[in-house]
């Protein structure tokens, strides 16, 4: 009887830790199939693998950039739909952190606060990071959102269905829904205007070049003497998104 | 001015603190709140049907049938308001025929598919072949044909091929649970895994899913119950409120324990968004989260449900408190549904400040249109009830 006993329970537990090893074992197959963890690697190690540098030192708001880029880009002109966009950060002397982004700063900026209240304040363009990790790409349910071989994460208009996770999955605010289109839209890097051998349009309308791109594989590019000159930061490091969008100057009160 | 864009200047006017420009507009309106709470009242009644069946609870025979028709009814919908909500509808099904494999939501399609055609149908057929087959013979015209294809022409009722079918069914529906786990722990994880967001993005998101879930299942059924008996003037078993309500019981206190263990946590660990959350919490999700959830949907209904197995009342009185308590669980978990998708869109990712929600009323993602969804199935379970009415069904030896 206890002989008998020993067995089933002998049996149970052979049993058990089949399954669990066949459950890790699955697991860890789903693991090296890229299933679970989502990154694009450059397919082409020829092709450059774009980054984009921004001062914030050298950025004065003048919203020419943001003006440029819904010119360019035919982006609806409402309030509502960005590309890029300029946001005005006020620290005042008692710590309050003011933030600002009237149309996307397109206009400019005008300080409402008295000079005397203020302790800094500075100037932040905005726009897609064009991730090598990104959350848009990884949630888009057919794939319609890529990362172009040069690092540029592009839709593919007549393919998205407009779902919209990829406009949650942006912790940047990057992405919306084009009004007229009705498929999500965001930055292209000028993708267009890049293949040409053309600076992006913001980049090209910055009169104080406060904005600058390149390529992060050339060590002789603009890129990455500016990441070599300056110590950068991207935003929201902790989420791991490998943005590709590298900041000088960037205050913590940047979010 | 356009006055399509009147709604989002309004809005705009409104908008309290700072937000990116992109976010004024809200993505996932009322239709994606009723798409994870029609697919929890799916799981939910299925776990309560597979409880009677794999643990052999024989005073829930009333309900069982019942419970998986309710299931089918409302998983036949649940696709629709996630398709109606797209923008480019006529593209939905890209997402079966080129799914993106790294996206949570691409898989959707398959564990739905799983579900209706592996799952659901599946048992129900197992379960109803044996009177299908009797109500072939007995039925003369139109439906003497519609149950002969309902056979799927297996005709054959002798003991031994009885015995399997409900060998069968109890296999389904062992694969069942884990199955209708993964349906819904699933609609939690398209939630809990956007990293961007962090008032989704928590592990416990799909835990908290399934037993709410179930605690809106479990509610659904017991109304449907109550109400199919009125209609039919049968008396209902007060056993099977009693024993229904004691799983309601304990799947609230379940769920209430893990909503709060998320939020404890939350509150103890204050990250960089826990400002914003406080206020979102105490602000405009106040209402629907305090009152609507935790008091009227959850605590209310379990202390009653305490008081009801606790103390002896006339049976009218019972059965009204019973009804009342569904009704207000129900109200709690399509809050629940309200406060994890809007909520998690009013504050910005700059978590500097709010942008507001305006809920229409005609539209494509209107409130008559999350109306029209949430009739539909009970509609579809009024037919199924007609087509393969439970009480009617061949009991063995007969």
């Amino acid at each position: 009887m206890g002989n008998e006993k020993l067995k089933s329970t002998r049996r149970k537990f052979i049993k058990s830790a089949a399954a669990l090893a066949g459950t890790s074992l699955g697991l860890s197959l789903l693991n090296a199939s890229g299933l679970l963890i989502h990154a694009a690697e450059p397919e082409d190690k020829d092709l450059p693998w774009y980054g984009i540098g921004i001062d914030i030192e050298k950025c004065i708001g003048c919203g020419n950039c943001a003006r440029a880029c819904k010119m360019e880009n035919d982006v609806p002109k409402e309030p509502f739909f960005f590309r890029t966009w300029v946001e005005q950060y006020t620290v005042k002397n008692n710590g309050e952190v003011d933030i600002s982004s009237p149309d996307g700063g397109i206009e400019g900026f005008e300080q409402k606060i008295p000079d005397s209240d203020i302790f800094k304040s500075y100037f932040v363009p905005k726009m897609c990071n064009h991730c090598y990790k990104s959350p848009c790409t990884q949630v888009c349910p057919v794939g319609a959102t890529y990362v172009s071989p040069e690092g540029v994460v592009l839709i593919d208009e007549k393919y998205c269905i407009g779902c919209r996770y990829c406009v949650q999955a942006c912790p940047y605010g990057c992405r919306f829904i084009h009004p007229v289109k009705n498929v999500a839209n965001k930055c292209t890097f000028c993708y267009h205007r890049l293949k040409k051998g053309l600076a992006p349009a913001c980049m090209e309308n910055c009169p104080t070049g406060a904005r600058i791109y390149g390529n992060l594989r050339d060590k002789d590019s603009e890129l990455v003497k500016f990441l070599k000159e300056h110590i950068t930061q991207v935003l929201r490091p902790n989420l791991n998104t490998g943005s590709k969008l590298y900041y000088n100057e960037l205050s913590s009160e940047v979010r | 001015m356009d006055p399509t864009f009147q709604h989002l200047y309004d809005i705009l006017a409104n908008q309290q603190g700072y937000i990116f420009p992109n976010e004024i507009e809200l993505q996932w309106g009322i239709l994606i709140v009723i798409y994870p709470f029609i697919t929890g009242l799916v799981a939910g009644a299925f776990i309560l049907a597979s409880l009677e069946r794999v643990f052999n609870v024989k005073i829930l025979k009333a309900t069982y049938q019942l419970a998986l028709l309710t299931a089918l009814a409302f998983l036949i919908v649940a696709p629709m308001p996630l398709i109606s909500h797209l923008s480019q509808p006529q593209r939905a099904y890209e997402i079966m025929i080129t799914p993106h494999s790294s996206s949570a939501m691409a898989i959707f399609g398959f564990v739905y598919l799983w579900y209706l055609m592996v799952v659901l149908l599946l048992e129900i057929w197992f379960d109803y072949r044996h009177s299908f087959v009797v109500w072939s013979n007995e039925k003369k015209g139109v439906m003497k044909w519609v149950y002969r294809i309902l056979t799927l022409g297996i005709s054959d009722i002798s003991p031994r091929v009885l015995k399997w079918d409900k060998k069968l069914g109890y296999i389904i529906t062992i694969i069942g649970i884990p199955s209708a786990f993964i349906l819904h722990g699933y609609v939690g994880f398209i939630f809990g895994s956007i990293k961007a967001n962090p008032w989704w993005s928590t592990p416990l998101m799909p835990i908290i899913f399934l037993f709410s879930a179930m605690v809106s299942g479990i509610a659904l059924v017991m109304l449907v119950y109550m109400v199919i008996s009125y209609i039919r003037k049968q008396n209902i078993d007060i056993n099977v409120l009693n024993t229904i309500g004691r799983y309601l019981f304990f799947v609230l206190l379940l769920d209430f324990t893990l909503e709060g263990l998320d939020q404890i946590q939350r509150i103890y660990e204050a990250e960089e968004s826990f400002q914003i959350l406080k206020l979102l919490v105490s602000g405009k999700l106040y209402l629907t989260l305090f009152v609507s959830q935790g008091l009227v949907g959850t605590l209310i209904p379990m202390i009653t449900l305490v008081f009801l197995q606790f103390t002896k009342h006339k049976f009218k009185f019972q059965k009204a408190i019973y009804f009342i308590i569904c009704i207000l669980v129900l109200i709690g978990v399509y809050s629940m549904r309200w406060n994890v998708v809007i909520g998690g869109q009013l504050f910005s990712k700059s978590f500097a400040g709010f942008t507001g929600f305006k809920l229409n009323l005609i539209g494509l993602d209107g409130t008559l249109m999350a109306i029209f969804w949430m009739v539909i199935p009970f509609a579809i379970l009024a037919f199924l009830l007609w087509l393969l009415p439970p009480w009617k069904m061949v009991k063995e030896g007969e």
